[in-house]
């Protein structure tokens, strides 16, 4: 476990590395279109072929892990964050408090929030860099998909306490956000922790998903999102298997978070 | 008593949704190309029928008005017109309310099944290869897209609600995986372990009481999860559900429509989420 | 209502299942529609799929043929035009029943036409014959003959009544009685409709045998285009009216004897500029985009070659103008498409005082030349155009910024708020004539797309187009409307208010196992014939 550990981490770092040097290491410009071999197979011009527009494939995947790989755990810790808050203090003070705020919870899982994107989206300026508009659909969506943790959070940290070890805490004084901070969300964590490793992917794929709408990425910058909506392209994929190296990369991502994380911490 | 505490229950789950539709209603009344329609491009029509064209929705730009008179065609049993497919919102929904319903409540089953069926051999016997190899599995089936696994079905073939289920999974194997580790690591767990307790035994009537609360807040949360999922795969899958429903509302900016289906939902999420709440709560007051 | 249909649904249902096998007997034809038909009434017809419906079962007095380019008759014998353009006479056939066995005849002609004429309709088909205020007038002289005078002119009008499926006056079915091959026999919302074989259909073939040779045509409602393809390669569906390029390639590599390209078809990719004045811009785009050699240059700028091989791998040609070569008649061909040439668009733009500034164009005071392209989100091939063209005008110092917006916000901005600074859309050509344009030209029209609802025109070329739009409407004489149409042509070669981009090839997929299928380039491209279409016996399938 220990090894396995040990290369997740290697793996994270070595990905890390190559998309912040993706100037250097990429074989080509992103956006640069190879005009005369679009949908080309691998070759050592291009080690990954090149998508519909002649555009090299594997730089297309650096630069767009550096969009997602920064952009997408960023947005799930904020949503992570908020649903702890939410969650967390709605679980503890129970009564009046929770029920309010597990109101809110369902009515914000069950609205169309997709109209405040287009709106936000409205009122953004055309000629906003790519960037600028990836960084706030990220930080919406951090900021929307709070609810579905809340819920669990809230439930958690209600047995919580109830647990002997709160009472424990309270009855050697410990009251207040003290018992909160200090007893309650630590045991949160392998809670948290699920919701924000599962939330990381959700979000690189709602992003892909955005895109449908026109909400996601602008081209020609590339994400794991809309590299990703090439899969949708069943056939195509079948004829260029290497189509599928953005998901691949992904999962694997996923996996080494995961491993990287896990359950351990509050084995000891 | 308990009978007033139902009604009070029921009142507010009624005023929530209520709430909620007119939430969702001024969510769409302020998104761009509201009460615009797709045929003002076709060239073909004279400058008055445009007019009548854009005239036709204008009753639904006041959105408190617009709530006002729909709330009072609901007490008549009217839930309206949808403008964008022509057709009384009622007979769209008992049309397409049952292929949704059907497919969401069995891919929920599936998933949780999944899930948890993963989720306990790793925790009742642990070993790190199991936890690498459901890990992954999980991972996996988290990244793919769901427009790509509705693909994925419809080429291979299969049930629809396999998508959904797949789409729950991850979220409960995790969750339930992390829950019951934590609690069989409990001390009054552990004592019963070092008692030499059946493991059946330990499970049943001491792991699983204590980590029912946030399953069962679990439960609600996954019904509303399935119903997002439900959106993209009906739409690939091309299935006459509320999922498509829901998108081709939101594409033709449907007000009306939009409005039953966010109450809808609302309704279905907040009668899920009290549900798992009202027997999480009496699991709570069971002493472990 | 509901419950006695119940039954009915259920006999339908089996009928459908059984008829699985029948399909491989060749009895059943299918294929899909990409969505839901909104409407069954053929006079209030405006999406693809309920004009579809509109076209397999309405019966109309004159059809234009999809192949020949010609106006044939059907539920007329004979029509004659005149008063300039103002009257039309037709002469009926005789002894013809509604799929209901209601009789056919000019009273139900006049009944047609006077709904479909109601001001309250508001139908793109009932507009199109609008072509002045005031009353049409229609007289049933005998049971089978009728005249319509016209308040004005109407050019091209005999070739409207393509679009005019008669209705009947008496029948309690209504709408649902038809004069088509094929009556709607059944339909679940969502999911199909089902039609049969019109038992009352006028037409047989040569050797006298009553046509439609179809038994029934068996319509899914399925948007998913892969679906389809896999559907088609499998033998469930038998057609495909529209294919993207990419599908096509693989598909005539599967199958050869079923990929049809037809050429160029009437549809055509355009971007163009925001030259409304009270747009919000500042004004320096303004500027910009009122100047015609800049629009010169940005269309010189754009490699169409490219886009025709990249985006459409072939199975595309680039566009002169509105008119496409397929449009035989009306195409000006003195016109030739503006040529790619990066440097010379630099000349030009240097006529109006810009120049580059290392690898930035700047105007005459000094601003970076950077504008935005907005088009519809989840068209693939737009979203790939867009991105090309961002590539060409990057050559020549320009920033182009490409936003996908969803269809009602774009709408929104194109034609509300006109907060925009390029667009790229098609245009869906249904009708060969220039008349169906009009709004698209008049600069007083709101589909004036890149400056609607001018009180007067703008400028002196706008002035012109607005002249002779009016001229080629006011006169039969089609020999005279070709000059005047051809001088439309020119003025938008020259003035570039659209920067035509490419000409969409037709791609069809017909099953080898059908007969008697000839795809062509006008709607509807497969089954145009339906009415003569057939299963071949199984040897000599595929093998035409």
């Amino acid at each position: 476990m220990k090894t396995l550990r040990l290369l997740a981490w290697g793996f994270l770092l070595s990905i890390f590395v190559a998309t912040l040097l993706a100037e250097f290491v990429a074989p080509a410009p992103y956006a640069e279109q190879f005009r005369e071999s679009p949908n080309a197979l691998p070759s050592w011009q291009h080690p990954l072929g090149t998508d519909e527009l002649g555009r090299d494939a594997l730089s297309r995947l650096l630069y767009g892990s550096r969009v997602s790989l920064l952009l997408a755990p960023a947005a799930a810790l904020l949503a992570t964050l908020i649903a702890a808050l939410v969650g967390g203090v709605a679980g503890y003070l129970g009564g009046w408090w929770e029920r309010v705020a597990m109101g809110a919870t369902d009515l914000s899982l069950s609205l169309p929030w997709l109209f405040l994107l287009l709106t936000v989206r409205a009122m953004l300026p055309l000629n906003e860099p790519p960037m600028t508009s990836v960084v706030i659909t990220f930080a919406l969506l951090g900021l929307l998909g709070w609810s579905p943790s809340a819920r669990v959070v809230c439930a958690g940290t209600r047995t919580l306490r109830n647990s002997e070890f709160v009472l424990q805490a309270r009855a050697c004084g410990c009251r207040g956000w003290r018992l909160l901070l200090r007893q309650v969300l630590p045991n949160l964590k392998p809670v948290l922790y699920a919701q924000f490793w599962v939330s990381i992917p959700i979000f690189i794929l709602s992003e892909a998903n955005l895109g449908i709408l026109g909400l996601g990425v602008a081209e020609p910058l590339p994400s794991w999102g809309n590299l990703l909506r090439g899969l949708e392209n069943y056939s195509a994929v079948l004829n260029n298997p290497w189509r599928v190296a953005p998901l691949g990369l992904l999962i694997i991502v996923v996996s080494c978070f995961q491993l990287i994380l896990p359950l351990e911490d509050f084995r000891s | 008593m308990w009978i007033q505490r139902l009604l009070r229950h029921l009142l507010t789950l009624l005023l929530t949704a209520l709430l909620g539709g007119l939430l969702g209603a001024t969510l769409m009344r302020l998104a761009p190309g509201f009460g615009v329609d797709e045929r003002e491009l076709d060239t073909r029509l004279n400058e008055q029928s445009l007019q009548v064209l854009r005239q036709s929705r204008a009753n639904e730009r006041n959105i408190l008005r617009f709530y006002a008179q729909y709330l009072r065609g609901i007490i008549h049993g009217d839930l309206g017109v949808s403008p964008s497919l022509g057709r009384p919102v009622a007979e769209l929904f008992s049309e397409r309310a049952p292929v949704t319903l059907r497919s969401v409540a069995l891919g929920l089953l599936e998933g949780w099944l999944l899930g948890f069926a993963l989720a306990l051999p790793g925790v009742m016997w642990r070993g790190w290869a199991y936890d690498l190899l459901t890990s992954v599995v999980g991972g996996i089936v988290v990244c793919l897209p769901s427009a790509v696994l509705a693909m994925l079905f419809l080429y291979v073939g299969g049930p629809g609600s396999l998508p959904i289920a797949l789409v729950v999974f991850p979220r409960i194997f995790r969750y339930s995986r992390n829950l019951l580790l934590q609690t069989y690591s409990l001390p009054h767990v552990l004592t019963a372990k070092a008692k030499g307790l059946h493991s059946t035994r330990i499970l049943l009537w001491h792991v699983l009481p204590s980590a029912a609360p946030p399953l069962l807040a679990l439960v609600g949360v996954s019904v509303s999860m399935a119903f997002g999922a439900a959106i993209p795969i009906e739409v690939i899958c091309d299935s006459p559900g509320i999922g498509k429903l829901a998108w081709q509302a939101a594409l033709g900016r449907d007000l009306p429509l939009l409005v039953n289906i966010t109450i809808f939902v609302t309704l279905l999420t907040l009668t899920a989420n009290s549900f798992s709440d009202l027997i999480g709560k009496a699991f709570a007051k069971q002493p472990t | 209502m509901r419950r006695i249909w119940s039954p009915l649904l259920l006999v339908a249902l089996l009928a459908v299942s059984a008829s699985t096998t029948a399909a491989q007997s060749g009895r059943e034809l299918r294929f899909y529609l990409p969505a839901e038909p909104k409407t069954f009434h053929p006079l209030v017809v405006a999406d693809d799929s309920s004009e579809t419906i509109r076209y397999l079962t309405g019966g109309v007095l004159i059809r234009f043929n999809r192949q020949t380019q010609e106006l044939q008759p059907e539920l007329a014998a004979s029509w004659k035009v005149s008063e300039a353009g103002r009257k039309i006479s037709f002469k009926l056939r005789e002894g013809i029943l509604f799929s209901d066995g209601m009789p056919f005849s000019a009273e139900d002609v006049a009944f047609t036409m006077r709904a479909l004429m109601d001001p309250n309709l508001h139908s793109p088909t009932g507009d199109s014959f609008r072509s002045a205020e005031g009353q049409v007038k229609v007289n049933v002289t005998d049971p089978h003959s009728v005249v319509i005078l016209f308040p004005a002119p109407v050019a091209g009008l005999e070739r409207l009544f393509d679009q005019v499926a008669i209705l009947s006056s008496r029948s309690p079915k209504k709408e649902m009685a038809v004069l088509g091959p094929f009556y709607v026999a059944d339909y679940k919302a969502g999911s199909y409709v089902l039609l049969r074989q019109n038992p009352n259909y006028w037409k047989r073939d040569s050797t006298g045998q009553r046509l439609p040779y179809l038994d029934s045509i068996r319509l899914d409602i399925q948007q998913n285009r892969d679906m389809e393809l896999l559907h088609f390669r499998r033998g469930e569906i038998h057609l495909i009216n529209s294919l993207d390029a990419e599908s096509f390639d693989r598909l005539a590599g599967e199958m050869p004897s079923a990929a049809h390209d037809a050429g160029p078809s009437l549809d055509s990719e355009q971007m163009w500029f925001n030259q409304v004045s009270s747009a919000p811009l500042p004004t320096y785009k303004k500027a910009w985009f009122r100047s015609q050699n800049f629009r010169r240059a940005i269309s010189e700028a754009i490699n169409r070659e490219d886009i025709c091989r990249v985006v459409f791998a072939r199975h595309a040609r680039p566009a002169v103008g509105p008119v496409s070569p397929a449009n035989r008649f009306w195409f000006n061909q003195a016109l030739h498409v503006h040529p790619f040439d990066p440097q010379k668009a630099l000349r030009r733009l240097g006529q109006e005082g810009f120049h580059l500034d290392g690898k930035v164009l700047r105007d005459r005071e000094g601003h970076s030349v950077e504008f935005s392209l907005i088009t519809n989100a989840g068209n693939k091939s737009r979203e790939r155009m867009a991105t090309m063209i961002q590539q060409d005008l990057a050559q020549i110092g320009i920033r182009l910024n490409v936003v996908t917006l969803d269809f009602p916000s774009l709408i929104e901005r194109i034609s509300r708020t006109f907060d925009y600074e390029t667009c790229l859309l098609g245009l869906v050509n249904v009708d060969l004539d220039p008349s169906a344009q009009m709004s698209v030209w008049l600069s007083s029209a709101s589909s004036h797309q890149w400056n609607p609802n001018q009180k007067s025109p703008e400028t002196p070329w706008e002035a012109e187009l607005d002249l002779l739009m009016r001229a080629q409407a006011s006169t039969t004489d089609n020999k005279k409307r070709k000059e005047y149409f051809d001088k439309v042509q020119q003025i938008v070669w020259d003035q570039v208010p659209f920067i035509y981009l490419i000409h969409k090839n037709a791609l069809s997929a017909v099953s080898p196992s059908l007969a008697n299928a000839t795809p062509g380039v006008l709607r509807p491209q497969t089954y145009w014939n339906v009415e003569k279409i057939y299963f071949a016996p199984e040897k000599s399938g595929g093998r035409r």
